[in-house]
């Protein structure tokens, strides 16, 4: 073959990628309906999996008898925990929950037993006829109860049923209450909150017996837990196993932890030798939780005249539910993002999860820090009342100069706060319209942060933290293969953004192949905001090191130095020369030697983002944290405790909008998210039975009552990220429900400290304002 | 169970097919006519993903027996896509960013279109009417209804 390549004249001028408000590269089929998501594969010889669930919420498992239902027609196999070979948990130290309980159940809704069957309605009968035999236990549906003296303990190697206690101090704390001019101690209560992505669960498992493996698809969001817990729970050698991402219908964080229904129809599908999918309900959705846990917090500030935050003391107890989960990184997160966000003089944090029988918390966007972030955010808000400060002048009293290591020995290398304020204050009209607006109405305004991806991963390998393929063959087409999961954030649009950006050429050329482990590189999962930031690096230094074997063999083929070259995406000159490559001909240069060209990046944080020395430092440590400012203006009707949210102003430091669309559209929906929590969404539980199952009673604010978000990127443009960017979909949530109250306070001079903000508790709160106020009043008579 | 032959028109195209009395119009779509695109949510008229029209208007096909729409018109979102263009709402929807995850999308594009064929130019309020019914976890909403929006101009 002819493999010469004559110079040719060409035209083409570079693409730019990144920057550029991009839709998805796989919307249209989104809007088009072909996306396949779980429950969507064709799968026509598929089973029924079917799940069924503990009535008891705390008890001893005695017996389980599936004889009767192994024996109806249709059914192909029955299993109880007595499958599974071990327990899992997200995180290796807290390994303690069975995909089918084992022994004990600890929440009412716990999976015990589960079937395949040839149809719906044979899986339904078989369900029905297991006999399950539990011997109730005390059972605990508070923090409080389950802490009391004598409480039988849920498991037994936690004494006090305290599942991880966190006792932290930076600095000297009494000294800086001393030197405080103003003292204030508030607690605060905020509900339990779940996740509500769209997509229900669903699980499409198949067992290859002649070759003994299994392929599981799921709804999941990191695709690697789920393939180290399926090995771990059915006994595999990993190599057994392979995991594949189809379309997935948001996660919000409830698809981070590899979830029971996964591991149950791995092992059904073994049981019964073929496919299985197991569909599941809503309910479910709710049952399996992984939620924001019901939290208490007492918080005390110490701030001086000036503004200058000189204290804080918090202690934080979560109800964590059943099982291990990710409890003990959540409440870690609470106190490590608590006053990282400002210079403060000294910090005591105690922190309590604590199990309960109720089903399990987790992860939910904003992990942890949420509810620390209104309570702080909040007692702020008063405080600056009670000295006479603007709540925005008060902020700027605290302001890190990054560089710059926090007490608790998080780097911050980029910090957008001081711009952020300014926005949002000028936007909102702050100055001009806080106090002058009419009766009801009122202005609220805060901060916060979150990370760009945790610096230190769960699994703690020592591998990369993010490794991505580039693969260039014949065709001249470029295959980005990642683990990185695509739930709907818009992480494989980036990843051609920033490979396409480095190559200069157009994202048509960049085709994504994501999360299928028989193919893709291993990725830590779409969770704690890591994808930009980490996988945008390994993207970019893998276009980088293509680049360099595209340069070279052009070079070679024009017979110039490789520094001469001047590379122009679909095409290449040697500098100063009016003739050149065009791309098909610099790829067929590049493959002459070695043929299909595959080349690797990758990234880890660097050591000095890692955190602390001290127990749990690692857990709020990251190579970037974004930051945001936002206000929020309510209207409040006092007659019916009614909180109608009118609009938000919002700017958030992403570092650098590599999407500006998806950034912006991320930001609104953290920031709704944030307002859902806030005004709205609460589970609740009798006796451990789930009340609001469904999204009737588990209200997510409609479009009917959602208000316009105009948001404002800032750009700090942080030394680490790739381009700068930073990540852009948690760090506004945290700020809203701050906001929200702070503006209700605003509008009629009452501070809540319980969330959600429902007409219930508003109403509660203004009556009780006025006897209080009518008390006064005929005290002030009669004296 | 007792089975009955079911006549109706799906995107178009006649159909007959056998489906017992209980079954679902969002079973029916999926399982048999092999139409995925429209989404089950919930446990039932909770999230609007499942919304297809039945003769042009909205329907939530998770609380509707296929058999009651027996000699009727049923358009899903895998009929607004012709001739191998997108619709106004698909292209804007796609464009603006009124999808996410995706998984709201083909319920919301079908409460929107079925806003869109009686109201040229719906005003913001009337677009919140209409597509108060369908839930979405990703969006805040604020692009969905621009996307809405774009779809009326032009």
């Amino acid at each position: 073959m002819d493999t010469r390549v004559e110079p040719i004249p060409f035209t083409a001028l570079p693409e730019r990628s990144v920057g550029q408000a991009t839709p998805l590269i796989d919307g249209i089929e989104k809007v088009t309906g072909r996306a396949h998501y779980t429950a969507d594969l064709p799968a026509s010889d598929a089973l029924v999996g079917m799940i069924l669930r503990s009535p008891v919420a705390h008890g001893v498992i005695r017996d389980i008898d599936t004889s009767r239902a192994r024996a109806l027609p249709g059914v192909r196999a029955v299993i109880t925990g007595e499958d599974f070979a071990a327990p899992y948990g997200v995180i290796p130290i807290a390994q303690n929950e069975w995909p089918l309980a084992r022994g004990r159940v600890r929440y009412r809704g716990e999976p015990v037993a589960a079937v395949a069957a040839i149809d719906h309605a044979s899986a339904a009968a078989a369900l029905a006829a297991i006999a399950v035999d539990i011997v109730p236990l005390p059972a605990y549906f508070s923090a409080a109860d389950a802490r009391a003296e004598g409480a039988v303990l849920l498991h037994d190697d936690k004494p006090g049923n305290v599942e991880r206690e966190v006792d932290q101090t930076f600095g000297d704390v009494d000294a800086g209450f001393a030197a405080a001019d103003l003292v204030r101690e508030q607690t605060f209560h905020y509900a339990e909150v779940a996740h509500g992505q769209i997509e229900l669960n669903c699980a499409l498992a198949t067992w290859e017996p002649e070759r003994a493996r299994l392929i599981s698809r799921s709804t999941t969001q990191v695709p690697y837990y789920l393939h180290l817990t399926l090995a771990q729970c059915l006994g595999l050698d990993s190599a057994q196993v392979r995991v594949v991402k189809p379309f997935v219908g948001g996660g919000f964080g409830h698809r981070v932890e590899p979830l029971n229904f996964e591991m149950i129809t791995g092992a059904l599908a073994r049981a019964a030798g073929g496919t299985v999918r197991t569909e599941q309900s809503r309910e479910d959705s709710f049952l399996t939780h992984r939620g924001r846990p019901e939290t208490d917090i007492r918080l005390k500030l110490g701030v001086k005249r000036s503004g200058e935050i000189t204290a804080v003391d918090c202690e934080i107890v979560q109800r964590g539910g059943a099982y291990g989960g990710y409890g003990l990184v959540t409440i870690l997160y609470a106190g490590a993002l608590l006053h990282a966000l400002y210079t403060v003089g000294a910090v005591r944090y105690r922190g309590l999860r604590i199990y309960t029988n109720t089903p399990p918390c987790g992860a939910m966007r904003g992990h942890g820090a949420v509810d620390a972030r209104h309570a702080f955010e909040a007692l702020l808000d008063a405080m600056a009342g009670e000295l006479g400060v603007d709540p925005f002048a008060l902020r700027r009293a605290n302001l890190i100069p990054p560089p710059f290591r926090t007490l608790n020995d998080l780097q911050v290398n980029s910090y957008g706060i001081p711009q952020c304020l300014d926005h949002v204050e000028r936007a909102s009209g702050w100055g001009e319209r806080r106090g002058r607006l009419p009766r009801g109405r009122g202005l609220g305004m805060a901060c916060s942060h979150y990370v760009s991806g945790s610096a230190k991963p769960v699994h703690w390998s020592g591998e990369p933290h993010a490794v991505v393929n580039l693969k260039l063959d014949f065709d001249g087409g470029i295959t980005l293969l990642t683990g990185a999961s695509d739930i709907g954030q818009g992480s494989s649009t980036l990843l051609a953004q920033v490979a396409a950006e480095v190559l200069l050429l157009p994202m048509a050329r960049i085709r994504v192949v994501a999360a299928d482990s028989a193919l893709t590189p291993k990725d830590n999962g779409s969770y704690s905001s890591r994808v930009s930031f980490m996988v945008g690096n390994a993207a970019l230094r893998a276009a980088q090191a293509l680049l360099d074997v595209l340069v070279a063999a052009a070079a070679k083929r024009l017979n110039v130095a490789v520094d001469d070259i001047e590379w122009l995406g679909e095409g290449c000159r040697a500098r100063g020369a009016d003739r050149g490559l065009d791309f098909a001909s610099v790829v067929s240069a590049a493959l002459a030697d070695g043929g299909t060209l595959t080349v690797k990046g990758t990234w880890s944080t660097p050591p000095e983002t890692q955190g602390g020395k001290f127990r749990g430092a690692a857990v709020g440590s990251t190579a970037g944290f974004s930051y945001a400012a936002q206000v929020v203006e309510v209207a409040v009707d006092e007659d019916t405790g009614q909180v109608n949210v009118e609009r938000v102003w919002v700017a958030h430091d992403c570092g650098f909008a590599i999407n500006p669309l998806a950034v912006t559209g991320q930001v609104q929906g953290g920031v709704w998210m944030g307002m859902g929590q806030a005004l709205q969404e609460e589970t609740q539980y009798h006796e451990g039975l789930a009340l609001r199952p469904n999204f009737l009673d588990y209200r997510i604010p409609t479009i009917a009552e959602s208000p316009p978000i105009d948001v404002h990127l800032v750009e700090t443009r942080d030394p680490l990220g790739p381009f700068g960017a930073k990540e852009a979909s948690e760090g506004a949530l945290h700020g809203f429900p701050p906001a929200l109250t702070n503006a209700i306070a605003d509008a009629i001079g009452i501070r809540l400290t319980e969330l959600p903000a429902t007409p219930d508790r508003v109403l509660d709160a203004i009556v009780e304002k006025r006897r209080a106020e009518r008390l006064a009043e005929a005290r002030t008579r009669k004296s | 169970m007792t089975k009955r032959l079911l006549q109706l028109v799906v995107n178009g195209r006649e159909r007959e097919d056998a489906v017992v009395d209980h079954a679902l119009l969002v079973d029916y779509l999926r399982d048999v006519a092999g139409l995925t695109g429209t989404k089950q949510g919930c446990d039932g008229g909770e999230c609007g993903a499942c919304t297809v029209l039945v003769d042009g208007v909205p329907r939530l096909s998770c609380i509707t027996l296929a058999i009651s729409v027996a000699g009727r018109s049923v358009e899903t979102i895998e009929n607004l896509a012709q001739g191998g263009r997108m619709s106004r709402l698909q292209q804007a929807f796609h464009e603006k960013l009124g999808t996410q995850c995706g998984f709201c999308t083909p319920g919301m594009i079908m409460s929107a279109e079925a806003l869109l064929r009686r109201a040229s130019k719906p005003s913001e309020a009337a677009i919140r009417e209409a597509l108060s019914g369908n839930l979405c976890r990703c969006t805040g909403y604020v692009k969905i209804i621009e996307s809405v929006q774009c779809a009326c101009q032009g």
